[in-house]
């Protein structure tokens, strides 16, 4: 019995998280599955740390000796025990020079986890988390409410953990999205619905059944993954800090702890503080925070989607006045850019960088473009524009867009006259 | 017949447990003021001071959000659905 709850204590020990918060009254919670303020105002928990013990244990030396996954970072994460580590994050930050000179920027950086392990987008690195803390919470199924990535992501990581596993997503959502969670055989709900309609049904699932759903009763852990992408931005500049950061908005959860992720580094001491201004980016189809920025207004109002960009395509966003908040504190901006523009961007990404992106990071990096001409981008500062998803996943979207190959014969004239053709067809 | 109250967990305190609750209302708004008075100290926590619903919870009628009908002063109907539902999640 002794040696049992010596070695709980050893496991309780390595954690650095305290409990919960109500992030808009305060009001205390413990570290169990919940996501609301229930006994107060309903809104959202945080997790509470102890930063003192994290500065004890964390120094720039340590970190670099750790896993190249987003475990090297684990004191700032709200995990007990052993993490579940997939290969989740540590993925590459891109000098952008042709980008750069594209648009007339000279120091643009792209945080490409459209590379990201297992599944190719960011949400590996919430689900690790998620299904990390799920497992120490004792649920053997876990759920979520997806746009497409976060199925993948919680299929694939259920399935390496042995975790049981249904997910939720829209029904009109794209092949690849399908497919690339149902391989990992969970059982997969095509919910006819958009988004908010699939996160409603969750939301009463998450209610009656005994499941982790990592973006609802898991979703102060979960979400906390998305710091991630601060930390690594900071340590591959060379544990500096960016001067503008460019990321997609769809509830608006990563905006918000990319920037928990800086702040966190500053206050430990990890990074000297500066100020960072965040921009963020929508799709016009969808835009409920872009629309409330320009409004002047703090406050969402919902909308009902309909966009190509269907991974960011949330019209009642959970983190929307927040991420308004940041961007107006740092003095960053919030824009949207028509479908059309979005395949531009994928496209612009590809030829310039030989990074293939799906439609979220399309919309970033028409965002990143419109910023620079409305000069709301200077030209010198050090930017990150982040790349979220896989193009290959939504090959749908600009299937149209990218022209079609050669088909000729096997014979030498036969090649001749086509490469004459498509010569005569480059603009020069 | 009367109007279809779906309650989530966290109020379940207030209606003895129970999911779900027939209500007569013609309203959005007169509908809280019926749960206040089969439950008393529900509205505190579903509305402000103001008695405005409170940004963090999200009100269906029929599945629809009262945003986009006529938020408090959505008209309700016998046989109708209202669900509560605590709007931070996803993403």
């Amino acid at each position: 019995m002794q040696l049992l709850s010596a070695s709980v204590t050893a496991i309780l020990s390595r954690s650095t998280f305290t409990g919960l918060r109500c992030k808009e009254c305060g009001h205390p919670y413990e570290a169990s599955a919940r996501h609301v303020c229930e006994d107060v105002c309903f809104g959202p928990l945080e997790v509470v740390y102890d930063y003192d013990v994290i500065k004890s244990r964390v120094s720039r030396a340590t970190i670099e000796a750790g896993p190249t996954s987003i475990w090297r970072y684990r004191e700032f994460l709200p995990i007990e025990g052993d993490p579940i580590d997939v290969g989740t994050g540590f993925t590459p930050l891109l000098k952008a020079g042709n980008l750069s000179r594209r648009l007339g920027l000279k120091q643009l950086y792209i945080k490409n986890d459209g590379v990201n392990m297992p599944t190719l987008s960011f949400k590996d690195r919430v689900v690790s988390v998620a299904l990390t803390r799920a497992r120490e919470l004792g649920f053997s199924t876990v759920s979520c409410a997806s746009t497409g990535n976060l199925a993948n992501s919680t299929a694939a990581i259920a399935a390496h953990a042995g975790l049981e596993c249904c997910v939720f997503i829209p029904s009109d959502l794209e092949l690849g999205k399908v497919l690339g969670t149902l391989i990992y055989n969970p059982t997969l709900m095509a919910v006819h619905g958009n988004y908010d309609q699939v996160n409603r049904l969750c939301s009463e699932v998450a209610n009656t059944y005994g499941w982790g759903f990592v973006n609802i009763n898991l979703r102060p852990y979960y979400s906390e993954g998305s710091k991630t992408l601060g930390y690594e931005v900071i340590e591959q500049l060379g544990w500096q800090l960016p001067d503008h950061i460019v990321a997609p908005l769809a509830s608006g959860s990563l905006f918000t702890k990319i920037r928990k992720g800086f702040d966190e580094f500053i206050k430990v001491g990890l990074v000297e503080e500066k100020a960072v201004r965040f921009s963020g980016a929508q799709a016009e189809g969808c835009s409920p925070i872009a629309q409330a920025f320009e409004a002047g207004r703090d406050f969402i109002t919902p909308v009902k989607p309909n966009t190509i960009a269907k991974s960011i395509a949330i019209g009642n966003p959970a983190d929307g006045p927040y991420a308004i908040d940041i961007a107006h504190k740092t003095g960053g901006s919030i824009a949207a850019v028509s479908d059309a523009e979005i395949i531009d961007g994928i496209k612009l990404l590809a030829e310039t960088e030989g990074i293939f992106t799906e439609t979220a990071g399309g919309t970033t990096i028409a965002v990143l473009k419109k910023l620079v001409e409305l000069g709301k981008i200077n030209p010198e500062e050090t930017t990150v524009a982040y790349i979220t998803g896989n193009g290959l996943k939504t090959t749908e979207a600009i299937a149209e867009a990218i022209g079609s190959p050669y088909t000729i014969e096997a014979q030498l004239d036969s090649f001749k006259s086509a490469w004459a053709q498509a010569q005569a067809a480059r603009p020069s | 017949m009367a109007v279809l109250v779906l309650i989530p967990t966290p109020l379940q305190k207030f209606t003895n447990n129970e999911a779900s609750v027939d209500l007569e209302a013609s309203s959005v708004d007169s509908l809280i003021d019926a749960l206040e008075n089969v439950y008393p100290g529900i509205k505190g926590r579903l509305c402000d001071e103001a008695g405005k619903l409170r940004r963090f919870l999200n009100v269906y009628v029929n599945s629809e959000d009262i945003r986009f009908l006529d938020h408090q002063s959505t008209p309700l109907k016998d046989g109708d659905e209202v669900s509560i539902v605590p709007a931070v999640a996803g993403g």
